[in-house]
């Protein structure tokens, strides 16, 4: 059964979404419009090479613009996943956490620690296996 | 029989016949005041910016902008260009007549698309945030979520993306850096935010902001003096999240990904004109959003326990006053996130994932922990 009161609650999100994208794209555009406008009487518009090269200090650049990176980038992406997913699963259990008290107690307590206790070991791995050192 | 059957399967928005048009109404009002105070206090923030740093740094800031007419009355039109009053508005004029040029090396369809997906963000995460009790009949907020602080951290996300296709698109090595860097920073801090927060919804027991709001009401231990917010309870949540926050807006402690001694603009190096200034814009919008959750989650959002303004406001001046102590709850950490970064040196990359990774994260969880285990113990098992 869905809350009808909840949903509606979404309209007034979606409203404001229309309105930051029509901010976005409008004011993108304004400037594009406006540019061209003020910048008629120069010679603008027109691409050089100089113009048009990426900037690298007023050097010709040297090779690709995305050159290869360091893996403890893609393991930091890794360990986010990780990581991010045991975060949704605690909101859960911390929202229904203080009612579970009352009659409870002992379960949800030691659901916490066990979950918890899971993902320190988690962790404890990583550190040990020196996934979050960055110097090398 | 049939006028039953009608109402039970009209879909959801039909059943609400009634007030539909007055509360599309009044959503579309508020949203257009918030979205309107917001670009006020982004473009206003940038000049506090400037001027506080140039306080702190003793010289004068900005204070030649001048409009013809309004600069030439006697006291206050010299005043406020003295203040820099005019200065965003120049500023802001300035960069929609600049040329708006692409370069040609860059990923055209990329290119145009960050700065926009930065903006959106920024702007969406203030929809769930409390600004005031009520004005009239209308509740102070743009949507009233029962999920509210997930929808915040969903949003928050999606931050990411406009600075890392920002480096991506520009092809150019020194955004490419930025966008990697500030990638990896983000998703790490995102971690340590969202397990900071979780002590925070043990106490309150609702994901609904007003719901924190409303916890925060009262005083802490009966004692006149002190506000029963959730800083006291909390202050170890409370650090966590606000050096995350500030790793999230890429401030100043932590600006990597634009670092401009090493990266010269980080992922804006390319960018010109309005898109540079939308990256802008986004970064000072996020600063506030963050600013407003905090205030939100830690000092008890628009509320003050003294005089009876904790409650929901009974009049009009009183649902005023809530919207002003909100403001300036705002206010103030706005100019300890501007304070900060004129105070403090930018960490190293690896000093940075570290704090996160090491302190931040085991921190946080010895938090939870010991927060479990105390309303375990005042529960009497």
């Amino acid at each position: 059964m869905v809350d009808s009161q909840q949903l509606r609650e979404y309209v007034p999100v979606l409203i404001l979404a229309a309105v930051a994208i029509a901010f976005a794209f409008g004011t993108l555009a304004l400037s594009v419009v406006v540019g061209k406008w003020a910048n008629r009487s120069r010679r603008t518009g027109h691409s050089t090479r100089v113009k048009d090269i990426a900037y690298e200090c007023g050097m010709i650049p040297v090779g690709d613009g995305s050159s290869r990176l360091s893996v403890k980038f893609y393991l930091v992406a890794m360990l986010f996943i990780l990581f991010d997913i045991e975060v949704v699963f605690l909101y859960p259990w911390a929202v229904v956490y203080k009612s579970m008290l009352v009659d409870h107690a002992n379960l949800i307590f030691g659901s916490m620690l066990t979950f918890l206790g899971i993902l320190f070991v988690g962790y404890i791995y990583a550190l040990k296996k020196r996934a979050f050192e960055w110097k090398s | 029989m049939t006028h039953l059957a009608t109402i039970t399967m009209s879909p959801w928005f039909a059943q609400a016949d009634l007030d539909w048009k007055t509360f599309a109404l009044w959503s579309v009002v508020k949203i257009v005041c918030v979205v309107g105070v917001l670009l006020f206090f982004v473009a206003y923030s940038v000049l506090a910016e400037r001027k506080i740093s140039a306080f702190i740094q003793d010289r004068l800031g900005p204070n030649r902008v001048a409009l013809p007419l309004i600069g030439s009355i006697p006291v206050i039109g010299p005043f406020l260009t003295k203040l820099g009053f005019w200065q965003p508005m120049v500023d802001g004029l300035k960069s929609f007549l600049k040329e708006d040029f692409t370069p040609a090396h860059v990923r055209k369809v990329y290119f145009w698309l960050a700065p926009a997906i930065t903006m959106i963000p920024a702007f969406l995460t203030v929809a769930v945030i409390p600004f005031g009790s009520t004005l009239g009949n209308q509740q102070m907020v743009i949507a009233n979520l029962d999920v509210g602080i997930l929808y915040t951290f969903g949003i928050v996300s999606l931050g990411v993306y406009g600075i890392v296709l920002a480096g991506y698109a520009a092809n150019s090595k020194y955004p490419f850096l930025g966008g990697i860097r500030s990638s990896a920073q983000m998703i790490s801090y995102e971690i340590a935010m969202g397990m900071s927060v979780i002590p925070v919804f043990m106490l309150v027991g609702n994901l609904n902001l007003n719901s924190v709001i409303t916890y925060q009401t009262g005083h802490l231990f009966n004692w006149v003096l002190l506000p029963n917010w959730l800083v006291f309870k909390q202050p170890i949540a409370f650090l966590i999240f606000l050096v995350a926050a500030f790793a999230e807006t890429n401030r100043m402690p932590f600006d990597m990904p634009e670092c401009e001694t090493e990266l010269v603009g980080g992922y804006n190096t390319e960018y010109s004109s309005m898109k540079f200034a939308l990256f802008f814009m986004g970064e000072y919008a996020n600063m506030i959003a963050s600013s407003a959750m905090m205030v939100t989650l830690f000092f008890g959002g628009w509320t003050l326990p003294w005089f009876g303004l904790d409650q929901p406001a009974g009049n009009f001046i009183g649902g005023v006053l809530h919207i002003g102590i909100f403001i300036a709850k705002m206010l103030a950490f706005m100019v300890f996130f501007i304070w900060v970064r004129w105070m403090v040196p930018r960490f190293r990359y690896d000093q940075l994932m570290n704090l996160g990774w090491q302190r931040f994260i085991p921190l946080a969880l010895v938090n939870i922990v010991v927060t479990g285990a105390v309303l375990w113990l005042l529960a009497g098992h």
